[in-house]
């Protein structure tokens, strides 16, 4: 069936996959929001208890979607694979550090003789939530605004910058900059909502999820002008496009917003996205004791429909998804970086187990979240964080 | 020809080589644990005896503490191959990332979904279910092994694709042909088998602690014999593949072979050295030198063993260096040459497509794929480059197979020993299986040595020298971000052996002396 397909098509779907599979990255980044909250919602020692028993169930998911992601994106799209992290070295190597010290915190924090102490594993834990995110949004960003490389006549490629990626984040003589840097905190802004949501959802505990609640809004609304930043920025930016006859790239005015014109299923799906990210917050800042619990659902459809679309925006229509500042002709588009055809089509049947996992995922998730976690239950659980 | 940083690649092979060995120190428990405490489980389901739930709670508590950081540890892996061999990332990238992302969407999701049914479902979900996920775990880390190890057999012994020098990248043909290379399934059964050998070590080994501190005495005996029929079983299937796993590297990788077996020169009716010390690095200019100082052989087995036949000829690093006519041997010279000639017929067929000259670019295309068999050949001047470190390989084989014989030996002690009732008497069998442990773990990354070390300075087997795989980066990043590693995963490593211990330690506390 996926013989019958494209080149083009193919790389379409794999460039679907891939912005799906981000999508719901940024989704479950509910876990890395929640780890920056544990301090300031906890004040008791059971409360920091419920808090990271709470997240603790979830964090192997966002970490294995990272994985996966990482995976999808080497198998589907390896040029950007080589270009990116050989390039941005040290942005990439930074991300992973922060991984790497999440996946133990859970797991060591009230263990005993632990070596380092709970409280150095609880701020490893802030540290994946407040790094990790950020970097994470702002190397996104980065697929609207460019980056600084080259790729040879061999398909090798070579980062200009000596700062290795960081000059995105910190090169503050360009603009480009704070484009970057809005993203990476509109997506922390938006994970510690998302954080919160989740806590109202899976916590059964008064005293938490009121203080949860207070601070709701503050994060809301620093999520909204940081969001709203990048994105009236892009829709202004000249974007990087290329010609679907002879592939030459050129930087095309208004390239993002023209997009929205020209796909407008996609706008639909953005639009969408964001009035249900917004409706999720409204509904549970604004009618707690109906909707507190349901935020999290309508919040995060609407963060993953968003992102998903955010990514289609600048992959599809003749844009190049990974543009180079330095020289416009390397830029990477779905159809240069990608795997042969071969190799999409043998990974496309794989990618039918996709709706399978989801769903298993869902069932395990449901079977373990009928109770919600109580104050009590930490005291008598017999595996607890 | 392109100048190297030789420093750089050392840099980037050390950090490669720490981080996947830290990532080795974790997986082989998970591999064999997750099966042992599926079976413990089981047992309990069935009895309801309550000893058997603390049974597998004990090993269940270890066996998360151990996963964590196996995650921990994994994920650097992944992203390495972009961030320091992105030149191999995008040459190999169209076969090799495959596995990856199935690796990902088959195995690490089922992993980690069911893992949290695993440790949180005591009461939350029916026992049957809570069962099959302790199953599922087993499967899902089983299947992670599954897609890792058919991407590095694809590295050993490269298949199922072409080289498109359009796009200067392999690209797959067949998927079937890359799954079912025979090296993918040796080495996928013989690495799987030496996680269930080391976690049936580290069972017994435990166990027998307990026994030594004579507390906990039938929990302790019951959990030894989980482990020592489950590391019995294993050690003969590990035998037995790494057995065939030597013969997959005689006919595809030779000159690997030739290291492993310290062999020099290529003999017919070749012996085997069962245990040698050698003296020196063999030197392929003077070949009269005695390599050994000491070596104890068995006449014809080394030929009988890599190729079932005791007149079968096994080629040493000499002939294969200067080639060997009798036996049909191109020399590595010839070689070099003819990898040259790929190099060059590869750029100058680039540079006729930009000029537009299709006549001149048919010829070359012509001339590199005669010549592509040999393309990694042409990045070097000198075939004693191509040798790997002969006494690391030799040593980490010979002390791998020799820890293998010992296991089985060990594990079939025990089991006389528990049903003859003797088991607590004979102190010392119990501290030689606790103090097996560490040598378990020692054959697992000796294992991994011989493969890895012994395949240099390939990256994938003479089609991409290391040198060219690296990324162009500054070398002073790698040693930084080196040092970070090193220091990060230590201080994890010794964070999760005093916690394991700790545990160890209480839970024979708390069970007073049954
Ligand atoms: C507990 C660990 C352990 C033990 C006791 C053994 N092995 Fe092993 N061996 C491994 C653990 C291992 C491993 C870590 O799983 C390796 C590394 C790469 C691989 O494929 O498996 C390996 C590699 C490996 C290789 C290299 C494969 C390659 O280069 O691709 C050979 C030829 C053997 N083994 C052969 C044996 C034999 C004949 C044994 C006889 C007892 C044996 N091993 C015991
Ligand atoms: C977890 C078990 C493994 C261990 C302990 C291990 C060990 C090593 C060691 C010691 C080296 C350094 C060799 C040298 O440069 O001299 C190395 C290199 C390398 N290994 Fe492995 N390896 C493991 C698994 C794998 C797997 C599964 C893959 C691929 C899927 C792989 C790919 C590589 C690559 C790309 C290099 C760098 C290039 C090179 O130096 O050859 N390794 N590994
Ligand atoms: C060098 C190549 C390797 C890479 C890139 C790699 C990658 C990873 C990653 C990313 C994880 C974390 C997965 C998660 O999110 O749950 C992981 C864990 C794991 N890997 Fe590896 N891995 C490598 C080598 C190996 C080998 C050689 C094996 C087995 C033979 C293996 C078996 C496992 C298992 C069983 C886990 C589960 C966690 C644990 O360690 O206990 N990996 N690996």
């Amino acid at each position: 069936m996926f013989e019958n397909l494209s080149y083009l098509a193919l790389q379409q779907y794999w460039w679907a996959i891939v912005s799906l599979l981000g999508a719901l990255l940024v989704f479950m980044f509910f876990v890395q929001g929640g780890q920056t909250m544990i301090r300031c919602l906890g004040k008791t020692d059971n409360e920091i208890k419920m808090l990271v028993n709470s997240l603790g169930r979830k964090w192997d998911l966002t970490f294995t979607t990272l994985v996966t992601f990482g995976g999808a994106a080497f198998a589907s799209f390896p040029l950007f694979y080589s270009t990116s992290f050989g390039g941005a070295y040290w942005v990439w190597m930074l991300i992973l550090f922060a991984f790497i010290i999440q996946a133990v915190s859970y797991e060591y924090r009230t263990k005993k003789n632990n070596f380092l102490g709970a409280k150095t594993y609880e701020t490893f834990l802030f540290l994946n939530g407040f790094l990790g995110t950020i970097l994470i949004g702002t190397a996104v960003a980065t697929f609207f605004t460019g980056s600084d490389f080259m790729v040879n006549n061999m398909n090798q490629s070579h980062w200009m910058s000596p700062w290795r990626g960081l000059e995105l984040a910190f090169d503050f003589t360009r603009y480009a900059t704070f484009i970057n840097l809005s993203l990476g905190l509109g997506v922390f802004f938006l994970s510690r909502v998302l954080g919160i949501l989740y806590f109202f959802n899976n916590i059964n505990d008064a005293t938490l999820l009121e203080r949860a609640h207070k601070k709701l809004l503050t994060n809301a609304a620093l999520f909204l002008v940081f969001f709203l930043f990048f994105l009236v920025n892009i829709l202004l930016i000249d974007g990087f496009g290329y010609d679907p006859v002879t592939k030459e790239v050129s930087l095309v005015p208004y390239k993002y917003f023209n997009n929205l014109i020209e796909m407008p299923v996609n706008t639909i799906i953005l639009l969408l996205g964001v009035i249900m990210v917004l409706l999720g917050i409204y509904r549970a800042g604004f009618h707690f004791k109906e909707c507190g619990s349901k935020g999290i659902w309508i919040t995060g459809l609407g963060t993953v429909l968003t992102v998903f679309a955010l990514f289609l925006l600048v992959g599809l229509n003749n844009t190049c998804f990974y543009p180079s500042i330095s020289d416009l002709q390397s830029s990477l588009t779905i159809e240069n970086a990608s795997s042969s055809k071969y190799t999409l089509v043998a990974m496309s049947y794989v990618s039918l187990l996709v709706p399978f996992v989801l769903a298993y995922i869902w069932y395990a998730w449901r079977s373990l979240n009928k109770k919600s976690i109580t104050a009590k239950e930490m005291e008598d659980d017999t595996h607890a964080y | 020809m392109e100048q190297f940083d030789l420093a750089l690649i050392d840099w980037s092979r050390a950090q490669f080589a720490l981080t996947a060995m830290y990532h080795w120190i974790f997986v082989p428990l998970t591999l064999g644990l997750s099966f042992i405490v599926a079976i413990m489980m089981t047992i309990y389901v069935k009895t309801g005896d309550e000893l058997w739930k603390k049974i597998t709670k004990f090993w269940m508590t270890l066996f998360g503490i151990n996963f964590a950081i196996g995650v921990a540890t994994g994920i650097i892996l992944e992203f390495e191959f972009g961030t320091n061999w992105s030149n191999y990332s995008w040459f190999v990238g169209d076969i090799f990332g495959a596995p990856l992302a199935i690796e990902g969407i088959m195995a690490f999701f089922l992993e980690s979904t069911f893992i949290a049914i695993l440790f949180f479902g005591w009461g939350r979900v029916k026992p049957g279910f809570h069962l099959l996920s302790a199953w599922l775990v087993a499967i899902g880390s089983n299947l992670s092994a599954l897609w890792i190890l058919v991407a590095n057999a694809w590295m050993q012994n490269p298949v199922g694709m072409q080289f498109n020098p359009d796009t200067a990248r392999n690209e797959m043909l067949n998927f079937w042909d890359v799954l079912f290379s025979p090296t993918a399934i040796n080495k996928f059964l013989h690495t799987i088998s030496s996680g269930y050998v080391l976690s049936a070590v580290f069972v017994v080994g435990v166990s027998a602690w307990f026994l030594i501190k004579k507390r906990n005495v039938i929990f302790a005996k019951r959990s030894m014999v989980i482990g020592a029929v489950f590391g019995l079983l294993s050690s003969f299937y590990l035998i037995l593949t790494g057995d065939e796993s030597a013969r997959e590297v005689f006919r595809t990788q030779p000159m690997k072979f030739a290291a492993m077996e310290g062999l020099y020169d290529g003999e017919t009716n070749a012996p085997l050295v069962v245990i040698g010390l050698m003296k020196q690095l063999p030197d392929p200019q003077n070949p009269n030198l005695e390599r050994f100082a000491f070596k104890l052989e068995i006449p014809n087995l080394l030929s009988y063993m890599a190729a079932l036949n005791p007149n079968a000829f096994v080629p040493g690093i000499r002939d294969l260096v200067h080639g060997n006519e009798e036996h049909g041997l191109m020399s590595y010279y010839e070689k070099i040459e003819k990898g040259k000639i790929a190099i060059q017929a590869l750029s100058d067929y680039k540079t006729a497509l930009e000029a537009k000259d299709q006549a001149t670019a048919d010829v070359n295309l012509k001339l590199f794929k005669a010549n592509y068999a040999y393309f990694g050949y042409g990045y070097y001047d000198d075939p004693h480059s191509l040798i790997p470190h002969v006494p690391l390989t030799f040593y980490s084989f010979h002390l791998m197979v020799g820890l293998g014989m010992h296991f089985l030996i060990l594990f079939i002690v025990i089991l006389v020993l528990i049903f003859r009732k003797k088991i607590e008497k004979v102190r010392w069998v119990l501290y030689v299986a606790l103090w097996t442990i560490p040598l378990a773990y020692i054959a697992s990354q000796a294992g991994w040595i011989v493969a890895e070390l012994g395949r240099q300075p390939w990256v994938v087997q003479d089609l991409m020298p290391t040198l060219s795989a690296v990324s162009n980066i500054d070398k002073g990043a790698v040693m930084t971000t080196f040092w970070i590693f090193a220091i990060t995963f230590t201080v994890l490593l010794i964070a999760e052996i005093k916690i394991m211990v700790s545990q160890i330690v209480s839970q024979s506390k708390n069970e007073g002396g049954h």
